[in-house]
């Protein structure tokens, strides 16, 4: 990809919307997985389980510390190594140690968010490392140069004859849009690919502190495949993906692959915790778990935000949100992407740079009812509003949009003040004659207004209000209000 | 009916460009003989300025809607997300005065929304009225979401003398108001209420019917400059047997 500076939210949605092969996918997507999704819920036997899930995470977040010791004493046991990494580089920097010390040249990749949050790829790359995908979605978006636009379904945004194209342009092969035929063309130069290849590397599903082991969840074999056969392996994780107890870990995994596919259980689900020993010989000759922060400790800290981090990444928030719906996934200029994206991206790189994110929902809440564990993201969406209004210190946020500010400093008095209230609507009312067309309707107005009138009519404030037509026509032999108030409270 | 008269909340867009929505509410209360006030200092309830963060002039609205009301033993509203904020959202923008917050959570339990209060409150789902024709009903996010109303108004219409409910396809995906996102993110906004459009035209019915007139003036503004001959509808207007003067 360039370095020419990304498209504004706007104008990448407007793209999306543009597209009738992107909104014919997002489309199908939403109609099965987020239907499916709120189905499994409504119908399951244990209703209290999502809520149960949702407890022990945030039980978890308020002893992180000690689960997270006892997670890497328990890695450690078993002969694995475990780096806790306070920033992206020196996740980075580690995971390059590592390579480079092992003389790696090729490393094959389980689809990991974590790993495109912190950017690892062009850091290999730079060291002259290949960095092949095995994920299929994912190596799709990597042979394409292209950009994840689904958690779950990285190449939704692709059908399959554009991936047919490039199969034909990259791998050499006939061109074909029949699934099977270009997964098996996939399938074929990955396995060259993993044959070859020096180190492994992942991101973590969950982590389980009590048998100290992570969980990776795959459809496709490759993270077998990738966290077995390389010499080495690196497993990125964040610090949230910790569960206490292999019986919420149970539950966790549960929820994962029906919020995530609709799955009793993925097709696979590899538990790892250390390399290849005498018992256990198939496996890496090292294991390295990197543990990273990256800006989650601001977010523990921080109880209006804290439970953005139960998020298990099931990516079931995507498939019901009607504005990802819509513009789909590139618009977030983030790997993380849809409503969670829209919260989480912000807190972990910055509220301003991101303030499209916070503001360009509709806050309708379906994404609070589908989602697995119970988050709130519309309310966070409202506080994450709330620091861009004022600006905030602890988040390191300035006042978003000054104007606005004081804009609504004036609506503060006139809503404080109903003369004044009163006043401005009759003034309004004389201001949009010359606007008001023969069909009633307001079809054209100036500046942020045009942005309702662009392709919308707005009727008329009407010439009577109703607090108008009370007092003319209905007050009259009623209790007026006061009366009647004293008389309700006697 | 007698006893403490219901208090009226009319949505400061009601107020202003939907009166007949207000007046088609007073009509069904008046056929049901509820008695009714009407706190005429009533402004707006803050929304707009809580869901853009200004939690500040929000709290300055709702310290006056709290004042309006003060005396108020019922206070019923034609719109569900101004019900929603003040119920769920007041308590929260007092943060450090327990007596506000306290009379914000008191005003919360007593405010309700127009279908909410007929069918749990009155317990009325016939009110008698007349309307001949089909209608589709669109579940707005607030009302169904966020306060979990959607079987009452589905209820009252279902006996509504002539009129036939369809209901459309997703019926409760959002229609794409969201407040200023409208008018800050227009390709969006724009975007999310043709499909709901879509769903309305598909099920071939004469009228859209709503609790909330934001998502009906988003959709009815739409569908004027589409052209479209469906006509839109507060509850309150088809519940008073009146078709609504406005489109």
């Amino acid at each position: 990809m360039n370095n020419t500076n990304p498209p504004t939210y706007r104008s990448a949605a407007a793209a999306g919307i543009a597209s009738p092969r992107l909104q014919k996918s997002l489309h199908g997507l939403q109609d099965r997985f987020g239907k499916g999704a709120m189905e499994i819920w409504a119908t399951m036997d244990d209703r209290e389980m999502r809520h149960r899930v949702k407890d022990s995470r945030m039980n978890t977040f308020a002893h992180l510390d000690i689960i997270l010791a006892e997670l890497a004493k328990n890695v450690r046991a078993r002969g694995g190594q475990v780096h806790f990494a306070a920033t992206a580089q020196e996740a980075i920097d580690y995971t390059l140690a590592v390579a480079k010390k092992n003389k790696v040249k090729r490393v094959v990749k389980g689809k990991s968010m974590t790993s495109a949050e912190i950017n690892i790829d062009p850091a290999l790359e730079g060291a002259s490392i290949e960095v092949v995908e095995t994920d299929l979605g994912e190596y799709i978006i990597q042979l394409a140069g292209d950009k994840p636009s689904h958690i779950i379904a990285p190449c939704i945004h692709l059908d399959r004859n554009q991936i047919g194209e490039l199969f034909a342009e990259k791998l050499g092969i006939d061109y074909s849009n029949d699934p099977p035929t270009l997964t098996m063309a996939a399938r074929s130069a990955l396995r060259e690919k993993m044959l070859g290849a020096e180190m492994g590397l992942t991101g973590c599903n969950l982590a389980c502190a009590e048998t100290g082991q992570i969980s990776l969840v795959s459809n496709e074999g490759n993270i077998r495949m990738a966290t077995t056969m390389p010499p080495v392996l690196v497993a990125l994780m964040g610090m949230e993906r910790v569960v206490a107890t292999l019986d919420e870990h149970r539950e966790a995994l549960h929820l994962l692959t029906r919020g995530a596919a609709l799955q009793k259980l993925s097709t696979y689900v590899s538990f790892l915790g250390g390399p290849a020993n005498a018992d256990d010989p198939d496996g890496p000759k090292e294991f390295h778990l990197v543990i990273i922060d990256n800006g989650r400790s601001k977010i523990l800290a921080d109880p209006e935000f804290r439970e953005v981090l139960a998020c298990i990444r099931c990516g079931a928030c995507l498939n019901i949100c009607p504005v990802y719906g819509k513009i789909g996934g590139h618009a977030y200029n983030s790997p993380y992407c849809g409503p969670i994206g829209a919260v989480v991206t912000p807190l972990l790189d910055g509220i301003n740079k991101h303030a499209d994110l916070c503001k360009g929902e509709t806050l309708c809440g379906a994404c609070k009812d589908i989602c697995t564990v119970e988050i709130d993201l519309p309310r966070m969406l409202a506080a994450l509003r709330h620091k861009l209004a004022y600006g905030s210190d602890r988040w390191n946020t300035r006042q978003h949009n000054p104007i606005e500010a004081y804009v609504y400093s004036l609506w503060k008095l006139l809503v404080s003040n109903s003369f004044l209230y009163r006043l401005s609507l009759r003034l309004g009312w004389l201001l949009q004659r010359p606007f008001v067309k023969k069909n009633k309707m307001i079809s054209k107005m100036a500046g942020l207004a045009d942005g309702w009138t662009a392709d919308r009519d707005l009727p008329p404030l009407a010439g009577r209000t109703f607090t108008d037509l009370w007092k003319r026509k209905y007050a009259v032999g009623r209790p007026s209000a006061s009366k009647a108030q004293k008389k309700g409270g006697s | 009916m007698t006893g403490a008269p219901v208090s009226l909340f009319i949505q400061c867009l009601v107020d202003s460009m939907f009166p007949e929505v207000g007046e088609a509410m007073v009509r069904v209360f008046d056929r049901l003989a509820v008695p009714l006030a009407y706190p005429e200092g009533q402004t707006c309830c803050g929304q707009p300025a809580y869901n853009s963060g200004y939690r500040r002039e929000a709290a300055a609205a709702a310290r006056h809607f709290i004042e309006v009301f003060a005396e108020a033993e019922t206070i019923v509203c034609p719109s569900g997300s101004c019900v929603h904020m003040v119920r769920h959202h007041y308590p929260e923008l007092f943060p450090g005065d327990p007596v506000m917050a306290e009379r914000a959570r008191a005003i919360g339990a007593r405010t309700f929304e127009f279908s909410e209060y007929l069918v749990d409150v009155l317990r009325v789902t016939d009110v008698m009225a007349e309307y001949p024709g089909t209608v589709t009903y669109h579940d707005s996010c607030h009302l169904s979401r966020g306060l979990g109303i959607a079987r009452q108004p589905r209820m009252l219409l279902e006996n509504v003398r002539g009129l036939e409910l369809i209901e459309m396809a997703n019926s409760d995906t959002c229609c794409g108001f969201g407040g200023t996102f409208s008018i800050n993110y227009p390709e969006i906004s724009v975007a999310m209420v043709d499909e709901k459009i879509t769903n309305i035209l598909a099920t071939g019915a004469d009228a859209v019917v709503g609790c909330d007139i934001s998502c009906l003036m988003n959709i009815g503004g739409r569908l004027s400059r589409r052209g479209e001959k469906v006509k839109v509808l507060h509850l309150a207007q088809v519940l008073a047997g009146v078709e609504g003067e406005s489109k």
